[in-house]
């Protein structure tokens, strides 16, 4: 069964069309990466899927049934989202505590207290975060909270909207290695948007590169690797992006 | 007593008890660092203190007359004065705190909660449930306040109660404006959408997470209106529209005291500075909890 | 030849409730005509490095130093009068983000034309053209018709570059780009800086490039600067980037993933190693 099948799938904002003709097939359990500059509509796709651009049409199936346009609490229960900036994804007057609470209150699930503790250990916060605010802590603290209220209700797909771009190299590697981590102890199916190669050469398993709200070339992250990428527009990414390679010691 | 502090400061509280008392505690320390606010803070607790010990603090009846004692000047026995049915003033503005300070909470426990849920409705939803909402808030809003009231107290009929709603149904357009504003800034927000992608209602997102963000600036423009409210009640009294004789409400003492104003000046200035006393009160406090309230500053700390 | 740039023991303290906290812990470098990158994460003081060198530190913030001048001046004597001269006419600054430095109601143009008449008494034919000029020397095509548009009319990558020739048009001695193309596309982000590059070259400018990213100013730099926690922590030539020898350095290069990535996982900073220091 896919994860994530998206058949024919054009996004609209308002009366201007931003993603056209969208079909993709994501398996279960791999990790799929949507690259492209901004104002391709990588975004958009993961929002569409998610529930939050309900204006589409075409179709979307999460974890084989088709979803309805908008929220949908069956789906939440599945496929979750993590958002870029950690300083605006977090509730400014709610603790850690209640942030990751309310994923279970909201579905009535019991024992939510040792739920929270668990969590948090399982993305490497010490249990002492647990009743502070968001301004108490720095910004990989508060995306290590993001992606636990996102793995609160034990989904199987999770949207992560360009996880680490808001964060410092250093941070950005221990939140890497956390969701490889996580995504092999759980079983996840990752859906990444992102502008970083290199992410994707260490997160993903395939990647589409998008322009202008059209999926370019779907390639596996081996292609990535070697360079071998064969649409023009690839290529040009690939080089935009090939400095990180050359100053590494290896 | 160290140690409390230390426990209500302490950077990683143990329990959701704890976190909250620590945020109430900064904001208490952020308002104590405010001397204008203390002194706010003192004037509004002298109002409530003298309200509720009135009965033993008022050495005279507010009602009981001595013709004997008509407009008496302040003196030992009379620190007010007397007024033209002989009664005592200071006791008087006593037990008028009462009224005074009924009307302010009723109005706020009655015009800040409809306006904020309406208010936060409006900015949530959008589209024709904001219009609808905001067509009518804005027909209230764009009639004078007092002339509105004096409306309401006209078709309702003169008294406490009905001053009560009509200042009620005056003062809440403005709060539901401040909370679709706010309303409006923090729909977009991503943890607004994150709370929406786990299931959330749309009553549990506004009542969960947007209202608890649209109080602290709600509190402060409360206390700010405060005043207004006084004013208005005061000036109901004044032309007769609020609180009805022998009530010693401070707007209708003062109205009485107009005929006499030249001979006997204290018998509208004393309730005239309860007034003014009062409202300064709560314009300081308001002030100060702006400051206190404010998030950027809480992050400071 | 005296250094443009000659800064000791520079320090920026800012107060908490807690006393002042040093955001910057006494830095001393000395700049050329060259162009020198400062990288470093967030809260490094690497910003407020760049702020300093044209006083744009605000009180209750506080600069010290023993010794900071540009081309012989002692920036530290001079008044904020005196400042607003060398500012924009002698060192420039291109920020971050070009939404919040462009005046929304003014057209490019105006804008471009402002920066010049600010610092240089000229005829009006000629402050035109030496627009049209600028805005061609950072590749916008088409200039006449650009100059005549309002900022929310172009794109982010546009709008850097109007921010470039905005501060380079009364050549200055010194320009400082903080975080340039940080806000902008991969692809963009090259141009821009080819742009800012060809034009300090030409010009026989300073450059100071401070940015949160190894790869990119080791790519445009002469000389690179690793700040930490206010300090200096590694000074070394670009191109021997990879030879870096202090560990916070080494730690930031090996933290980065790379594009034919092969490890399982990625080494992570162990900031006990050289806390106090």
């Amino acid at each position: 069964m896919n994860a994530i099948t998206l058949t024919d799938l054009d996004v609209s904002y308002g009366d201007t069309k931003v993603v056209h003709g969208i079909n993709l097939e994501i398996a279960e359990g791999e990790s799929f990466a949507l690259v492209g500059e901004s104002g391709s509509g990588k975004s958009t796709v993961l929002r569409a899927i998610a529930g939050l651009a309900p204006d589409w049409e075409g179709r979307i199936s999460v974890l084989g049934k088709a979803r309805t346009h908008g929220i949908d609490r069956q789906v939440a229960r599945h496929c979750q989202m993590v958002f870029q900036d950690p300083y605006g994804s977090l509730h400014p007057r709610k603790t850690i505590d209640a942030t990751l609470a309310e994923p279970l209150a909201i579905h009535g699930l019991s024992n939510r207290g040792a739920r929270v503790e668990a969590m948090l250990a399982a993305v490497g916060l010490d249990r002492r975060f647990r009743f502070r605010f968001p301004h108490q802590l720095s910004g990989g603290q508060r995306q290590r909270v993001a992606i636990a209220r996102a793995l609160m209700l034990e989904p199987k797909v999770l949207l992560l909207d360009e996880p680490t771009s808001a964060l410092d190299v250093s941070v950005q590697a221990e939140i890497l290695n956390l969701l490889k981590r996580l995504r092999r102890e759980q079983g996840l199916t990752y859906l990444l948007v992102t502008h970083n190669l290199p992410v994707v050469s260490f997160l993903c398993d395939r990647l589409a590169v998008m322009r202008h709200g059209r999926i370019v070339e779907v390639a596996g992250v081996d292609q990535l690797k070697a360079g071998a990428l064969t649409e023009p527009y690839s290529k040009e990414l690939l080089a935009a992006s090939g400095g990180h390679a050359e100053i590494l010691p290896t | 007593m160290a140690s409390t502090r230390d426990w209500l400061l302490d950077d990683s509280p143990t329990s959701r008890l704890q976190a909250s008392l620590g945020r109430f505690y900064r904001i208490a320390a952020a308002l104590m660092r405010n001397p204008l606010s203390v002194l706010g803070g003192l004037i509004i607790l002298l109002l409530i203190v003298t309200a509720v010990g009135a009965p033993w603090i008022a050495p005279y009846s507010a009602t009981g007359q001595d013709l004997a004692n008509r407009l008496m000047p302040p003196s030992a026995a009379h620190w007010m004065g007397t007024d033209e049915l002989g009664r005592d003033i200071f006791s008087r503005v006593v037990w008028g705190s009462q009224i005074t300070l009924t009307i302010v909470l009723l109005v706020a426990l009655i015009a800040a909660p409809l306006g904020l849920l309406i208010g936060a409705i409006s900015g949530y939803f959008g589209g024709w449930v904001d219009k609808a909402l905001m067509g009518v808030t804005d027909v209230f809003l764009s009639m004078p306040k007092l002339i509105l009231a004096l409306a309401f107290v006209a078709a309702l009929g003169p008294g406490i109660n009905n001053a009560i709603i009509a200042i009620a149904i005056t003062t809440w357009p403005a709060y539901a404006r401040i909370a679709r504003a706010e309303t409006l800034t923090f729909r977009n927000a991503e943890f607004i959408s994150a709370v929406q992608l786990q299931g959330a209602s749309p009553l549990r997102v506004i009542t969960r997470h947007i209202l608890p963000l649209c109080t602290p600036s709600m509190i402060i423009r409360v206390t700010l209106d405060m005043a207004g409210i006084i004013l208005t009640a005061a000036g109901l009294g004044f032309i007769g529209l609020g609180a009805q004789p022998p009530l010693p409400e401070w707007g209708a003492m003062i109205s009485r005291g107009r005929t006499f104003i030249l001979d006997q000046w204290w018998v509208a200035t004393m309730p005239g500075f309860a007034i003014i006393i009062v409202s300064l009160g709560f314009c300081f406090l308001g002030d100060g909890l702006r400051d206190a309230l404010d998030p950027k500053q809480a992050d400071k700390h | 030849m005296a250094p443009l740039v000659d800064i000791a023991n520079l320090r920026v303290s800012f107060p908490t409730p807690r006393g002042r906290v040093e955001v910057v812990k006494g830095i001393s470098f000395t700049l050329g005509r060259e162009r020198l990158g400062i990288v470093g994460e967030s809260g490094s003081g690497k910003s407020m490095t760049g702020r300093s060198i044209l006083k744009l530190i605000r009180p209750p913030g506080r600069v010290t130093a023993d010794r900071m001048t540009f081309d012989g001046i002692d920036l530290l004597a001079q008044s904020e009068r005196d400042m607003r001269a060398i500012r924009g006419a002698r060192i420039s600054m291109v920020m971050q983000d070009p939404k919040f430095s462009l005046n929304p109601v003014m057209t490019v143009g105006e804008q471009i034309a402002e920066a010049l008449v600010t610092h240089k008494k000229l005829p009006r034919r000629q402050i035109y053209e030496r627009v049209i000029a600028m805005l061609e020397a950072v590749r916008i095509n088409d200039p006449a018709r650009v100059a005549k548009l309002y900022p929310h009319e172009i794109s982010g990558g546009m709008g850097q570059r109007v921010m470039i020739a905005m501060m380079l048009i009364p050549e200055p001695d010194l320009l400082i780009a903080d975080e340039p193309t940080s806000a902008l596309d991969v692809s963009v982000q090259a141009q821009v800086l080819d742009i800012i590059d060809d034009l300090v070259r030409d010009k026989g400018m300073g450059l100071i490039l401070i940015s949160h990213d190894l790869s990119l100013v080791s790519r445009y730099c002469d000389r690179i600067l690793v700040m930490n926690a206010g300090t200096v922590v590694e000074e070394c030539v670009a191109s021997e980037l990879q030879n870096a020898k202090h560990p916070y350095t080494r730690g930031l290069l090996a933290a980065m993933p790379t594009l034919d990535e092969s490890r399982e996982e990625l080494p992570v900073l162990d900031r006990t190693q050289w806390a106090g220091t």
